[in-house]
């Protein structure tokens, strides 16, 4: 989400418009999405306050749960979020800029409602976490360790965790499963994978190899390269249990 | 007249449910009013956060009294489930008692905890609450916490083992899964519960 409309970019940069948010919530809805996430990316990096009309707009259309990402910095935001009909909200440089924002909304709300994006990418000393990468010119290095990280959230009262995996996101050749599984292994709460879907196989990959408890994807599902409907069929032909 | 009124416990998400009414065509009104809940055709209590608080907020509001009384059918939703029945491990709270158990926490060898997501409903026997809905129908759940199933569960779902997905004891009824999430599953429900007299 940038502005009002959905926009969705490769490897975190050079984002384009996908199409209107209504119209695309309706339409995973009729496909059967389990959940929406909608990033708004247009809040964070610049600190500004943003228009929020529109999850109403969606909480009214949608019957299955979706979460708000993007420039909530403190309860209140949250409270306005969620007061407008999401299920959950995920928080991620506000929660790097100050962990403690996690712990006062696990509190007030419950870790159900809280999760916590993070975006993470390889580097010699290994994976570590980036910060603003909603703003291709602030984009940065958090100079935290992902899997230190993954572990501070989870003490802190996140209910669920979103990796995106900057290096492989949106190029469409696969999830990130070595990462991914890394940090199941170390995740009590639900894990979601994020970036790199491009084939259905990839999917039933990162379900069998990294045990997420989810797939998310973007660009394949945007562009109407992977239906959803033919997805889903294809995934419970290969013994992986899904909802129809 | 349908009148169903939603109680304002506090909760911050208490719009999805409006909305899952309003797509029924059906307006539902929030209210803490003691006076106004008994007068409501249906009266539908959410889930608050966390089961102590829940308690606390019905008790400030002179709910946990009034709740037990009601002859109308109730419907609780989640936590508002779990309230119903005598007793939760979260905080070690005792609940409203009408329907006979105890929510524990959900065992870490069954996955995640949170359960957060959908599950297939196996019903156990037929009740109206779940008319025209089948085994093979899936809904959204988030919890910790869970039912054993025990002698009202009308539909269990299965997380590392079987749970109270759906109970009933008179006009009581509760939902472990969120029915304003659950899609054409959790309309359906709504519906159905929206036409117990």
């Amino acid at each position: 989400m940038r502005d009002g409309q959905v926009v969705k970019g490769v490897r975190f940069r050079d984002h384009r418009v996908a199409g209107d948010i209504l119209e695309l919530a309706a339409r995973y809805r009729d496909e059967g999405a389990d959940e929406l996430v909608f990033y708004d990316i247009s809040a964070s990096p610049s600190g500004r306050s943003v228009d929020r009309g529109w999850i109403g707009r969606v909480a009214r259309l949608l019957d299955i749960p979706f979460c708000v990402a993007g420039g909530i910095r403190s309860v209140a935001d949250a409270e306005a979020v969620l007061a407008s009909g999401a299920e959950k909200i995920s928080v991620n440089s506000p929660a790097l800029e100050r962990p403690a924002l996690i712990d006062e909304l696990a509190r007030r709300f419950g870790t159900q409602c809280v999760v916590v994006g993070i975006d993470s990418q390889a580097t010699p000393a290994g994976w570590r976490v980036h910060q603003y990468t909603g703003d291709p010119g602030r984009s940065r290095a958090a100079d935290r360790d992902t899997l230190d990280w993954v572990r501070e959230v989870q003490l802190r009262g996140a209910g669920e965790i979103v990796l995106n995996c900057m290096d492989v996101d949106g190029v469409r050749e696969g999830y990130d499963v070595q990462q991914l599984a890394a940090v199941r292994a170390i995740s009590s709460v639900p894990l979601v994978a994020s970036g790199g879907a491009g084939r259905m196989e990839h999917f039933a990959e990162v379900f069998r190899r990294a045990q997420v408890d989810a797939a998310l994807a973007a660009s394949v599902f945007h562009s109407g390269e992977i239906r959803i409907p033919a997805l889903k069929a294809w995934l419970a032909s290969q013994g992986i249990e899904v909802r129809p | 007249m349908t009148d169903p009124v939603i109680i304002a416990g506090g909760g911050a998400n208490i719009a999805s449910l409006q909305f899952a009414f309003e797509r029924l065509g059906q307006r539902a009104e929030l209210s803490a009013d003691p006076a106004r809940i008994r007068r409501a055709s249906h009266v539908i209590l959410p889930g608050v956060g966390a089961a102590a608080d829940g308690m606390t907020r019905l008790a400030a509001a002179g709910l946990d009294t009034l709740l037990p009384t009601l002859t109308q059918p109730v419907l609780g939703i989640c936590l508002g489930m779990q309230l119903l029945f005598e007793a939760s491990d979260e905080g070690e709270v005792r609940c409203l008692g009408i329907l006979p158990g105890r929510a524990r926490r959900i065992h870490a060898s069954a996955g995640p905890i949170p359960h957060m997501g959908w599950s297939r409903l196996r019903i156990l026997r037929p009740h109206p609450l779940l008319a025209g809905l089948g085994d093979e129908d899936w809904a959204y759940f988030v919890h910790s916490y869970a039912l054993e199933p025990g002698p009202d569960t009308v539909a269990t779902g299965d997380y590392g083992g079987a749970f109270t997905a759906v109970a009933s004891r008179g006009n009581f009824h509760g939902t472990q899964f969120h029915p304003e999430r659950s899609a054409a599953t959790g309309a359906r429900l709504l519906g159905n519960f929206l036409e117990l007299g």
